[in-house]
């Protein structure tokens, strides 16, 4: 006798509790949390090979040397490396990830309102370019080597080479400065402040984005589409005589979507790198302008929090996408 | 009143859209009710695109130019993809060959069996649909649970990937079933119960099938009716006892020569040469290139089809000298006497247990070939017979126990081996698409054992050596600059034969050498072991799944099963008289090419 | 048996051994790879002869501050009154040199680490690759801005810190590359001749690995110019008063609206080399994959069709 609906439920529940998504996500964060404690100590190795006198670099040249011993005192400069790992680690897991050396300030309250800001345009970035790689991909499979596959492989691919500093300054002189003058070049947002106020500045930072992101999605889209299409289920499903748009929905895209994630997973990880090169171009309020800044005036905590940061960024989304795709793929959800 | 046939194919063909170039040529059949036609034809014959083409579809690049596909009244090559979307699955359906790779692997298989129902039979409900589906898994033998039906493809094993696929085939009471070598991978008791179920589900609604295949044994226990093909056209259609008993068409009956009788009563014979690409096929014969009883106005023009019999026919011209003449059952197969040399055995095997870290796989193996003999060693797969084959080549060394070469021990790993015993001991592979480099020229492939002989032969020797290696393999001096993609899965074959042969070895183990490549062309690379092993008075091992070769290469034979040596003996007395039940049972499952039943059908 | 049935099936002649010139030969007849060509040479002419060809000094004065062209300077004026046309045909050099020196530095450390790693496998592998996924965690051009900003814009740190970006992805490919081929029976009966470990890779494993290696060697240069374009941008690359194309767009942006060309000459350089050298190693990647041999034998029935059967060159595929 088949078993009642909530008798099935709950053991479908306890099938979950020891299941394979569980056992993984608990596996990568492990793992993550490995390698964030890895970059730490690159970082703070990194940030330690600094040559020269981080004191006189700051306070300038004719700094007296009371005041230049307050100043190591105070930034526990004259402590062994490993002492000077160990404060700074524990301070940062108490939540404390010190004071900067540029301005005096607490270094979480300048690098807060740029984390938010930044995944501001993240967030509309992946709304506007996921949705729009995914259909021009699916499109381009199904009308594969024809006029628009071509058209849209030839312009992505044109798309994908180009620098983000390229495709930024050809933005501005086209929207912004010279021919025309609709959008802001550069966003006038007082550091601190939420860019909802004015949000004109997030056009631009967006489209330069969004051209840098959707090329790689798209590629791989197509590219799982088409082999999902060349498969010899989906020939077996024709066979049997499915309606096209079951064959697309129900049996062609479910296969598609693992490489998918797994390309937008990719895509927006190395956003947290050319994020830093749009944020200063625009001089967008965010964490990668946060990071030039902070590296042109040497102010280490920050240096290293904001790092520190980018990578937690991306060992997250790596996470999140494998166990995404775990989710998506039964093969690999389900036991055999 | 002759009834109407289920299926009618009128001079289809089927071309490379791009070149032109023709893959299925004028090809008319016909099939009707309750009907089983097998075709059967060798790789590149164009059978598999015939068979999607039964439903209407070719695959990308393929377009049907001409003629037509008639299923019961409707045409469907004329038909758009919606209309055809509403025949395929249930006025004709299709059963793949490969099930694992046939499933979607993202649904559920309760899932994808439903379907075919709810897309062809609006008027189910939902009590309706689950009836059917009850019945139909009842009918190929699955059990009926939920838990079935809400696995994934990968959660099932081959059998019942393979028993959901034809359930779907079979649901709708199709007038026409399209069978793509189903039943391999199925057990004999399952794969007999299948082929009953199919057989009364047509009689019952007067359906037909179609058997496509490249086995000829199997297709003589089925049909009623075979059609043969060969470069994309037929050669010969006829009932099937005709054609399989006294084939009119000299490729047809070179074929059956060509087919391993594990009766030993017919020499194994190959035919030489290949069949034409698509691309380079003439208005000529095909086959006469190849053909014993060619003559000139062969090449002139493709020939006629000749009645041959009662709704037999023929495409040659010289059927008059064939047709009747019976597949040989000559005198058969020399037997061979056992090299009788007092030297003792050339390789022992004592106590050998393996496995692959904790998976015993071997237990207890003591065996032992005498110089000059050659040995089969068969099993099913997983059976453990490569890898004891692996061990004596030294390519696996997780094993205890000895392996001896002459009274010398061995070291497990080849690379730890004296050079001369390296030499001594060659192993052939499988596959022949990965045991070249292809990188390499045939040449350089042949020539690259003696670069690290002790010997180290100079620039002329080596050439010399290559060139009678090629030589020993019957293959042309033309190969030597080629690089392996441009030759055949045979002709790779030989080159890694050739290779092996150049250092002179004493022992060959051939590991499943003929499993990847036709029957016809199997036969032309068993019998160039035969006659080096007679010639040269070579040992040989050779592993195989086939007993059904065994008699043409082999002297004595030794059964494999779980690892274990059931028994071993001459290949006559083994064969003739086995003494353990699994190789009772091995030998009575062989596909036979036996006269065909009447009453099968 | 006679053997004059036994001759191949005739073949495209010309074969070479080299993979890599077979393929660079029919990337260089196709049309994306024309057109690749196309757009790089002229840039990479510009970049290398644009020095002889400069009518001034990089960093001379000539005029006012940006001014626009003129007889004097056919581009204008930059920020500071220097030539733009002459600092334009200067500032190529670098950008080119050093993504050139720093894919190849990457592609040979990645492929020897991915080679390595797939071959002997086990311990030395795990921990290989354990390494590389460590450097991969890190967002890449990060880890150039902080190896920069630390040591300070000296070149040959720009060039290695980027050739550092690659390795580990061309070691991944190397490495998958080498799993598939080391299972090839080919190489398994090499190594049961006894034939020395080096010349197996050597001779089996590196012939036949090389097209995928290709592909990535040629998204890697796209990426160096970009990755090192970017740097000099943002001030991490080459300094003032050098004439670099990266550094020209930042430093002239502020006067873009009086003299654009600054800006709009470097951009539109830059965006054709990337576009040029992305299409080629594109028009690469498609040779690569239809030189390809098959590997696998033909299932008995199931690909006896035109497009799969057993014994068809693969070039002869009509689909794509």
């Amino acid at each position: 006798m088949p078993a009642s609906h909530s008798e099935q439920r709950s053991d479908r529940r306890a099938r979950w509790a020891d299941s394979i998504v569980l056992r993984t996500i608990v596996r990568r964060l492990l793992l993550g949390l490995l390698t964030l404690f890895l970059v730490s100590v690159v970082v703070f190795a990194a940030t330690q090979l600094l040559p020269g006198d981080a004191a006189r670099a700051v306070l300038g040249r004719d700094a007296t040397p009371d005041r230049l011993a307050a100043f190591r005192r105070e930034f526990h400069l004259n402590e062994s490396w490993l002492q000077q790992y160990w404060s700074w680690l524990s301070n940062l897991l108490t939540g404390n990830p010190g004071t900067s050396i540029a301005n005096g300030l607490p270094v979480w309250s300048g690098v807060e309102p740029r984390i938010v800001n930044s995944l501001y345009l993240l967030i509309v970035v992946a709304l506007v370019g996921i949705p729009l790689s995914i259909a021009l991909g699916v499109w381009a499979a199904l009308r594969r080597d024809r006029l628009f596959d071509h058209a849209t492989s030839t312009i992505t691919l044109a798309a994908a080479a180009l620098p983000e500093f390229v495709v930024a300054i050809a933005l501005i002189i086209l929207f912004a400065t010279i021919v025309l003058q609709v959008l802001p070049p550069v966003s006038l947002v007082a550091p601190g402040t939420s860019v909802w106020s004015h949000p004109t500045v997030l056009v631009l930072p967006v489209a330069t984005l969004t051209i840098a992101v959707v090329p790689y999605i798209y590629r791989m889209c197509r590219g799982a589409m088409i082999e999902v299409l060349e498969s010899e289920y989906i020939e077996m499903a024709r066979l049997k005589g499915t309606p096209r748009g079951v064959l697309l929905l129900r049996h062609a895209l479910p296969n598609a979507l693992a490489p998918t994630v797994q390309a937008i997973a990719l895509t927006f990880a190395y956003l947290a790198g050319g994020v830093v090169v749009v944020e200063y171009i625009f001089g967008y309020p965010g964490i990668g302008q946060g990071l030039v800044n902070a590296v042109s005036a040497r102010d280490l905590p920050t240096i290293q929090l904001i790092v520190l940061i980018l990578a937690a960024f991306y060992v997250l989304v790596n996470i999140i996408a494998d166990v995404v795709v775990i989710l998506v793929t039964p093969k690999l959800r389900t036991s055999s | 009143m002759t009834p109407e046939p289920v299926l009618s194919v009128e001079r289809l063909v089927i071309e490379v859209a791009r070149t032109g170039a023709r893959v299925v040529d004028d090809v008319s059949l016909t099939v009707g009710p309750g009907e089983v036609l097998g075709l059967a034809g060798e790789s590149g014959c164009g059978k598999t695109t015939l068979s999607l083409a039964l439903l209407g579809y070719t695959r990308r690049g393929l377009a049907a130019s001409s003629g037509r596909v008639r299923v019961g009244d409707r045409s469907l090559l004329e038909m758009g993809e919606e209309a055809l979307e509403h025949e395929r699955g249930s006025l004709v359906t299709y059963v793949p060959q490969d099930p694992a790779s046939a499933l979607n692997p993202a649904l559920r298989v309760g899932t994808q069996l439903e379907e075919v129902i709810t897309f062809h039979r609006r008027n189910e409900d939902r009590a309706g649909r689950r009836g059917l589906v009850t019945k139909v898994l009842e009918d190929v033998g699955l059990p009926t649970t939920r838990s079935l039906l809400e696995s994934y493809p990968h959660q099932l094993s081959g059998g019942q990937q393979q028993r959901i696929a034809i359930a779907m085939a079979i649901v709708n009471r199709p007038r026409l079933i399209v069978m793509d070598e189903p039943t391999t991978g199925l057990d004999v008791t399952t794969q007999a119960r299948v082929l009953q179920t199919i057989r009364d589900v047509c009689r019952e609604h007067g359906g037909g099938v179609v058997y496509v295949t490249h086995d000829l044994a199997v297709v003589s226990s089925l049909a009623i009716r075979v059609a043969v093909m060969y470069a994309g056209r037929l050669a010969e259609v006829g009932p099937a006892d005709q054609v399989l008993q006294r084939p009119a068409h000299p490729y047809v009956h070179g074929l059956l020569q060509a087919v391993p009788d594990i009766e030993g009563r017919r020499e194994l014979t190959g035919i030489p040469g290949q069949a034409p690409d698509p691309g380079r096929r003439l208005e000529q014969c095909l086959f006469a290139p190849r053909c014993p009883l060619a003559v000139e106005e062969c090449r002139q023009a493709i020939p006629p089809p000749v009645a041959v019999g009662e709704g037999h026919r023929a495409w040659c011209i010289r059927v008059a000298e064939q047709a009747g003449a019976p597949v040989a059952a000559g005198p058969g197969v020399a037997p061979r006497e056992v090299a009788a040399n007092g030297s003792g055995a050339l390789l022992a095997i004592d106590d050998l247990d393996a496995g692959y870290g904790s998976r015993p796989v071997l237990h207890g193996i003591s065996l032992s070939i005498p110089t000059g003999a050659s040995l089969a060693l068969v099993g099913e797969s997983g059976s453990g017979k490569t890898t004891l084959a692996r061990c004596i080549a030294g390519l696996h060394t997780g094993y205890t126990g000895t392996i001896s070469l002459a009274g010398a021990q061995l070291a497990r790993a080849a690379r730890a081996r004296p050079a001369a015993a390296r030499e001594a001991i060659q192993y052939v592979f499988q596959n022949p698409y990965s045991s070249l480099n292809p990188r390499r020229s045939i040449e350089e492939s042949i020539a690259q054992p003696l670069h690290y002989t002790e010997e180290h032969p100079d620039r002329a020797e080596i050439d010399r050596r290559v060139s009678r290696a090629l030589d020993s393999v019957s293959l042309s001096a033309a190969v030597r600059r080629r690089y392996p993609h441009e030759l055949s899965g045979g002709q790779r074959q030989r080159v890694a034969i050739a290779r092996a042969l150049i250092v002179e070895p004493r022992l060959l183990v051939c590991d499943e050498v003929t499993s990847a490549l036709d029957v016809s062309v199997q036969a032309v690379v068993i019998e160039l072991l035969d006659e080096l092993r007679r010639r040269r008075g070579l040992s040989m091992l050779f592993v195989t799944h086939n007993l059904a070769l065994v008699h043409s290469v082999a002297d004595e034979i030794a059964v494999i099963e779980g690892g274990r040596i059931l028994e071993r003996g001459p290949v006559e007395r083994v064969l003739a008289r086995p003494t353990s039940e699994a190789t009772r049972a091995l030998v009575a499952n062989v596909p036979r090419l036996a006269p065909v039943a009447s009453g099968a059908g | 048996m006679t053997t004059q049935q036994d001759t191949a099936p005739s073949a495209p002649e010309g074969r070479s051994r080299a993979l890599w010139l077979d393929v660079l030969a029919r990337t260089c007849r196709s049309r994306r790879g024309l057109v690749g060509l196309a757009l790089v040479i002229p840039i990479v002419l510009i970049a290398v002869l644009g020095p002889f060809l400069a009518p001034k000094s990089p960093t001379a004065f000539v005029g006012l501050p940006y001014a626009g062209p003129s007889s004097e300077a056919w581009l204008g004026t930059d920020g500071i009154g220097r030539d733009v046309l002459s600092r334009v045909l200067w500032g190529g050099r670098e950008i080119l040199a050093l993504a050139v020196l720093a894919t190849v530095i990457g592609i040979v450390v990645g492929t020897a680490l991915g080679t390595t790693a797939g071959y002997v496998k086990g311990a030395l592998d795990e921990a290989i690759m354990r390494t590389l996924d460590v450097a991969l965690a890190f967002p890449q051009i990060i880890l150039a801005l902080l190896l920069v900003s630390i040591i300070g814009p000296q070149l040959w740190l720009v060039c290695l810190a980027v050739a550092a970006i690659h390795a580990p992805q061309v070691a991944r490919v190397a490495r998958a590359a080498t799993l598939r081929t080391v299972e090839q029976d080919h190489v398994k009966y090499a190594e049961a001749f006894g034939i020395p470990r080096r010349r197996v890779i050597l001779g089996e494993v590196v012939p036949n690995i090389i097209s995928p290696v290709m592909v990535e060697a040629g998204l890697r240069l796209t990426y160096s110019i970009a990755i090192i374009a970017s740097l000099s941008f943002l001030g991490f690359g080459l300094q003032p008063p050098s004439a670099d194309w990266g550094l020209m767009v930042n430093e002239n942006r502020i006067g873009i609206q009086q003299n654009p060309w600054p800006v709009v000459t470097p951009i539109v350089l830059i965006a054709i080399l990337t576009v040029g050298v992305n299409m080629f190693s594109d028009a690469v990647a498609r040779s690569a994959l239809g030189i390809e041999a098959p590997i696998a034998p033909p299932s008995m029935s199931g690909s006896d069709d035109a497009l799969g059967g057993a014994d068809h060159v693969a070039t002869e595929v009509p689909a794509s």
